[in-house]
């Protein structure tokens, strides 16, 4: 496992419910992720992926089994809301994450590749959400994180949106190689950023299916993502 | 100058326009009243100005005002000190906040002249008993208000800092003391204005100077003018209060709520 960043090895995750049943909401999992991949995963609403990020960052730990972090350095995460504290700025936003020695550092390169340079002094409640979900990506990647989690960061943006967010995100990946773990829904999604996918089947989540996309992801045109996204869907169904 | 700030600026000035209109009515509604009464009961705004002179000349005002606010300001810190990390504990933990419902309930219950009263027997009449009496009667309400602060915090920032691995002190001023601040301006503003009001009994019942001690010496006198005069300099004290540092300071705190661009 020397070039894996992250080890997941999990026997179940279950939560009591009230009438004493107990939901199973991870099942059986094994797998890992090796340095400097994208790896999405893809599953059906409800069955259990967010709870095993959570379970990745620390988040929750009532889990049987073990989560290695393989590499020490930062983890960094996106969530579906861009989580900005909305009485700092955008700048102070991504400021507040960096340790105390690299609190001066400059931001002006991240902001740039991000189109963020005139919104640094903007509070949250300023921002689209398009905007907004730029600035959690910017917090993300001042950390130059080891691992970058990744929850649905672009669920409910329009498709231009979307799309603008993709190529920067992927831009940033080549200029700052980090391991990445998302969850999406969008097989398109995946089929554009992704080098690896987990298929997941219903809950309690489990890996139904593993695709490897050999393409470079700057090499994949329209049609080829379209294929990809096909090949996804098939081994979902 | 920005149209916005522009239009700002005159809505601000039409404001204090109408609050200094509506303070000349009340003035001129009270002269009318104390001349139409034309008795001791009511003397008219002239006379309690000649006898806020009369008293702020002799350096008597000052002094018992100073001692009043000395008074106010240290129940205050106190209370908001105390009442804040119980209340924020106690938001936190169900268990604890379970426990110590019902000691809440009996403290807000407590009349505070039963407070007063009884820290004056069991402490003695000192400035300790006195101050303490005053916190003690504010604590409660602010344990409250901070404790619904500290069920109300989002979950989400809370994780966003496990995930940041932020620790306890970055947390804490980042992530926790923002979100109460709504609730620390509403018990700032409840306790002023609820401690200066029972620290001028705390002064009428145990101590030889302050506003309260002079309000009673002046009421044994019959002299209603000066009573008067020393109430609305405290009130203008509070006021200046009010205006020249809550105001300022919640807004600089809640400048982020600007409109949604």
């Amino acid at each position: 496992m020397a070039d894996s960043a992250l080890v997941v090895d999990v026997q179940g995750r279950t939560f009591a419910l009230e009438g004493g049943d107990v939901l199973p909401a991870v099942g059986q999992l094994r797998f890992s992720l090796p340095a400097h991949s994208f790896t999405c995963i893809v599953g059906p609403s409800g069955c259990g992926k967010t709870t095993l990020l959570r379970m990745i960052l620390g988040l929750d730990t009532g889990f049987e089994g073990r989560i290695e972090h393989i590499h020490e350095g930062a983890v960094a995460a996106v969530f579906q809301e861009p989580r900005l504290l909305p009485w700092r700025t955008v700048e102070q936003n991504v400021r507040l994450v960096l340790p105390d020695q690299y609190r001066n550092e400059s931001l002006d390169e991240l902001f740039q590749v991000l189109g963020l340079q005139d919104m640094r002094s903007f509070y949250p409640n300023q921002l689209s959400l398009g905007l907004a979900r730029r600035a959690a990506l910017a917090r993300a990647f001042v950390l130059k994180p080891a691992l970058l989690i990744l929850d649905e960061p672009f669920v409910s943006l329009d498709k231009a949106t979307a799309q603008r967010l993709h190529t920067l995100l992927l831009k940033l990946w080549h200029a700052q190689p980090t391991t990445i773990l998302m969850v999406t829904h969008d097989m398109s999604e995946a089929a554009i950023l992704a080098d690896r996918v987990l298929v997941f089947g219903d809950r309690p989540a489990q890996l139904v299916n593993e695709i490897l996309i050999d393409t470079p992801q700057s090499r994949r045109d329209a049609l080829m993502q379209l294929d990809i996204a096909q090949r996804i869907q098939r081994s979902v169904v | 100058m920005s149209v916005a700030t522009q239009t700002a600026n005159r809505s601000r000035f039409a404001s204090a326009c109408m609050s200094i209109g509506s303070l000349c009515v009340f003035v001129l509604l009270w002269s009318v009243l104390a001349r139409w009464l034309d008795d001791n009961t009511l003397p008219a705004p002239s006379v309690v100005w000649n006898s806020l002179q009369v008293e702020w000349r002799s350096g008597e005002l000052t002094y018992h005002l100073g001692m009043t606010l000395l008074r106010v300001a240290a129940a205050f810190l106190i209370a908001m000190s105390i009442g804040s990390a119980i209340g924020i504990w106690l938001g936190m933990q169900p268990l604890a906040n379970r426990i110590a419902d019902p000691w809440l309930i009996l403290l807000l219950n407590i009349p505070a002249l039963v407070i007063i009263v009884l820290s004056y027997i069991w402490f003695g009449l000192n400035e300790a008993a006195a101050v303490g009496a005053v916190a003690l009667n504010k604590i409660p309400n602010v344990v409250i208000t901070l404790r619904e602060g500290a069920r109300s915090l989002n979950p989400e920032y809370s994780e966003m800092a496990e995930v940041y691995r932020f620790g306890f002190f970055k947390r804490l001023r980042h992530v926790v003391l923002p979100q109460l601040q709504p609730f620390f301006a509403a018990a700032t503003r409840s306790g002023i204005s609820l401690i200066w009001k029972i620290v001028l009994i705390v002064e009428l019942l145990g101590r030889s100077n302050g506003v309260g001690f002079q309000i009673h010496l002046y009421f044994q006198l019959f002299d209603v003018a000066t009573i008067l005069a020393y109430t609305l300099a405290f009130i203008g004290v509070m006021l200046v209060v009010e205006y020249a540092v809550l105001q300022p300071l919640d807004k600089r705190t809640s400048r982020w709520r600007v409109s949604h661009g």
